[in-house]
């Protein structure tokens, strides 16, 4: 499904990522787990799309190049990225933002768009399984939202558009232990035989609730190490220094 | 984010055609000759006259005002010329109307006839200085509903206009008001008499399309005790080479219990986009009196052409318990420059005033918000509620906000709040992220911005707002 291929990357001559290699297949949920400043969510942009980084290697959606895309042409093409830090969009209607990215969606899928009253309809049901007050939808994107609600209005918007990869940006970050249940009960849902998973995390907790197939600690922009939720306990055990001594 | 500006740069104006009909016109120069011919050709009575010579003569003694944050070039008012009128007048049915004419409509989104027969709009299409066509008349008339061309009113209701005319933006109030008293040739006159309920949404569409030829366009609306009236006025206008001058004056008299909602969407020539040359220049005058108690005057306007526009309309609360209300959104792009904002004067006791003002500047665009508050000795318990917003896109516009608040009782309320933000790349990564394209998300995130506005625009008028911001930020896909 997504297949990384000796990635390099700096910002402003700062190499980031130092040849990453990587692949997830679909059904697959893959956590990066990392200190500060090791890369991840540089990964992460890299894959949406953002603007602003100096790129070599390849990064492959289901058999096609993502780096000659746009962040849209990505998304309408299946990859979603819920952010780390949730954009505040004042005055535009969190529904409103949400119908109009699953239009979006389904235009491009060249299926019919939703009406308001259909997507309401759609909306309330999702919104259940975050467990958010349907107040939520009738404000403005993020504004005055909590960290916790952030996040959860993140995963409302994966389980809305549905896309076929979804990248998880330290979504359990800030989060209190029900809230962290109720992500990871979100992405759970979410997640099925068709669909990629690519978690980014510092912490064990989300993933004693996710299971992930396989972990990968990640030090100073590389992968030094592939494992399964074992390693996972390990570096939380040992910090992340044991890695550097036993490579 | 720089494409998105340049890309807003490049866009063409969309409405810029010029019909072709033949024209009136005398020939440039202003004198009192000039100003007697007007009322000779208008066949005016005896007041008319003195009324326009009093205003002329006022305006020669007069200075063009220099304090608003706004620069252009002189202008030479004895280049242009006064008067303009298409040919063929007094028409009865639209078969009536030139077939260029109603085909300017028809380019403009507007057709007259789709209007009559489907939105129960009744217009008084103004079309340069005179008015050719104005439907629904018989079902207003049967109110007793006066909706008509302002020249028209002069003939048939001379003791309305004799009694309102100057009443609220007298004849010496400023040097673009004057100059408007002096020599204006149209517009439009409504009144609705005592607890009648205007029964359809009136609108005028306004067009500039004669070169040299200043608009000085006049509106006059009396709403009589407990009577409630919607007034929508929107224009568009041809490209041209030259600067056209626009002086209109809008005065509202609101009596008791009555309730006058005028609301406005402007979208004249901006000028060239690559140079600025060319818009127009809007110099308007617009104010309304609450007259007597528990009167209700609310401007809504939404500007986003011309090249300079500068106005300030306003309310005076004279009555005790009025309400004055001002929304507005103004978008400048390119090299347009706006100073507009509102003036609301407290004068009667519980009056109460609120201010919403949404600027929006691009390209090298320059908006200024200039609003002032006045709460006067008598005025018990006033409350005023401003708001200024301004957003910006790039890095060559400006806003600028200058609030002037002035209160002589110290039981009246004031709240003021402002802010200024600008269009994010990290809110159109969001979007882009979610698949919403960059100028999908400019227009979200700006509809989003003027949304307290558009909801008090009337329905048709809202889409067509909002329809003009798209229109006026098309092609900002990076």
């Amino acid at each position: 499904m997504l297949v990384i291929k000796n990635l390099h990357v700096s910002i402003n001559n700062k190499k980031i990522l130092k040849g990453i290699n990587l692949t997830i297949n679909a059904g697959e949920l893959h956590a990066i787990m990392g200190r500060n400043g090791s890369g991840k969510s540089t990964l992460a942009h890299v894959i949406a799309g953002k603007d602003g980084y100096e790129i070599e290697g390849d990064v492959l959606f289901n058999g096609e190049s993502l780096l000659d895309k746009s962040p849209e042409e990505r998304a309408l093409a299946g990859i979603f990225m819920s952010f780390q830090y949730p954009v505040v969009i004042p005055g535009v209607n969190n529904t409103y933002f949400l119908k109009a990215a699953l239009n979006a969606k389904l235009k491009a899928n060249g299926q019919s768009e939703l009406d308001a009253m259909d997507f309401l309809a759609l909306i309330k049901e999702k919104i259940k399984l975050v467990e958010m007050d349907e107040s939520y939808l009738n404000r403005a994107v993020n504004d005055g939202f909590s960290g916790g609600e952030k996040k959860r209005n993140e995963i409302l918007q994966l389980l809305t558009l549905e896309p076929t990869f979804a990248i998880l940006d330290e979504t359990d970050s800030g989060l209190d232990i029900d809230a962290l249940k109720i992500i990871a009960n979100g992405v759970n849902q979410y997640r099925n035989s068709e669909r990629g998973i690519l978690a980014i995390t510092h912490y064990q907790r989300l993933l004693d609730h996710m299971k992930p197939d396989i972990v990968h600690a990640m030090i100073d922009g590389k992968i030094v190490k592939t494992g399964d939720m074992s390693l996972a306990k390990e570096l939380e055990e040992k910090g992340y220094s044991f890695l550097l001594y036993t490579n | 984010m720089s494409d998105i500006i340049e890309k807003v740069i490049e866009q063409d104006y969309k409405y810029g055609f010029v019909t072709d009909i033949e024209q009136d016109t005398l020939p440039p120069g202003l004198n009192e000759d000039v100003i007697r011919t007007i009322s000779r050709i208008k066949n005016e009575p005896e007041f008319m006259l003195e009324w326009r010579l009093k205003s002329y003569r006022q305006w020669l003694t007069m200075e063009e005002p220099t304090w608003a944050k706004v620069r252009y070039p002189e202008i030479d008012y004895q280049a242009i010329s006064y008067y303009s009128a298409p040919k063929k007048k007094e028409l009865n049915s639209l078969d009536e109307v030139d077939p260029d004419l109603l085909d300017t409509y028809n380019k403009l989104g507007i057709p007259l006839e789709e209007q009559k027969m489907l939105s129960g709009v009744a217009v008084d299409a103004v079309f340069d200085s005179v008015s050719v066509a104005t439907t629904f008349k018989s079902e207003l008339e049967k109110h007793g509903v006066i909706f008509c061309p302002f020249s028209e009113a002069v003939q048939n209701h001379p003791e309305l206009i004799q009694k309102y005319l100057g009443s609220v933006v007298p004849h010496s109030d400023n040097y673009f008001s004057a100059l408007n008293s002096a020599v204006f040739t149209d517009g439009s006159f409504v009144y609705i008499p005592k607890g009648v309920r205007c029964p359809m949404e009136l609108s005028t569409y306004f067009r500039i399309n004669a070169a040299k030829t200043g608009q000085f366009e006049r509106t006059l609306i009396v709403a009589d005790e407990g009577s409630y009236v919607s007034y929508l006025e929107g224009c568009t206008a041809p490209m041209r080479d030259e600067n056209q001058l626009h002086a209109a004056v809008v005065e509202l008299v609101a009596h008791k219990d009555a309730s006058i909602k005028y609301s406005t969407v402007q979208n004249w020539y901006p000028g060239d986009p690559k140079t600025g040359k060319g818009g127009i220049y809007n110099f308007v005058t617009k104010r309304g009196t609450c007259l007597e108690e528990n009167a209700k005057i609310s401007w809504t306007q939404v500007e986003t052409g011309s090249a300079i526009t500068w106005k300030y309309p306003s309310c005076i609360l004279k009555g005790d318990n009025s309400v004055g209300e001002f929304y507005s959104v103004a978008l400048t792009n390119n090299f347009q420059q706006a100073d507009t904002g509102t003036k609301m004067i407290h004068l009667g006791k519980n009056t109460k005033s609120t201010i919403i003002s949404k600027g929006i500047s691009a390209g090298k665009g320059q908006q200024t918000y200039r609003g002032g508050v006045q709460i006067m000795k008598n005025a018990e318990k006033a409350r005023n509620y401003s708001q200024c917003d301004s957003m910006l896109i790039g890095e060559q516009c400006g806003a600028h906000t200058f609030p002037y608040i002035d209160v002589r009782n110290s039981s009246a309320q004031m709240e003021h709040e402002a802010s200024t933000s600008s269009i994010g790349e990290d809110q159109i990564y969001y979007c882009n992220q979610r698949g919403i394209s960059t100028e999908d998300a400019v227009s979200l995130i700006v509809n989003g911005f003027c949304k307290e506005v558009f909801k008090e625009l009337p329905m048709e008028f809202a889409v067509e707002a909002q329809k003009l911001m798209e229109v006026s930020l098309e092609g900002a896909v990076g």
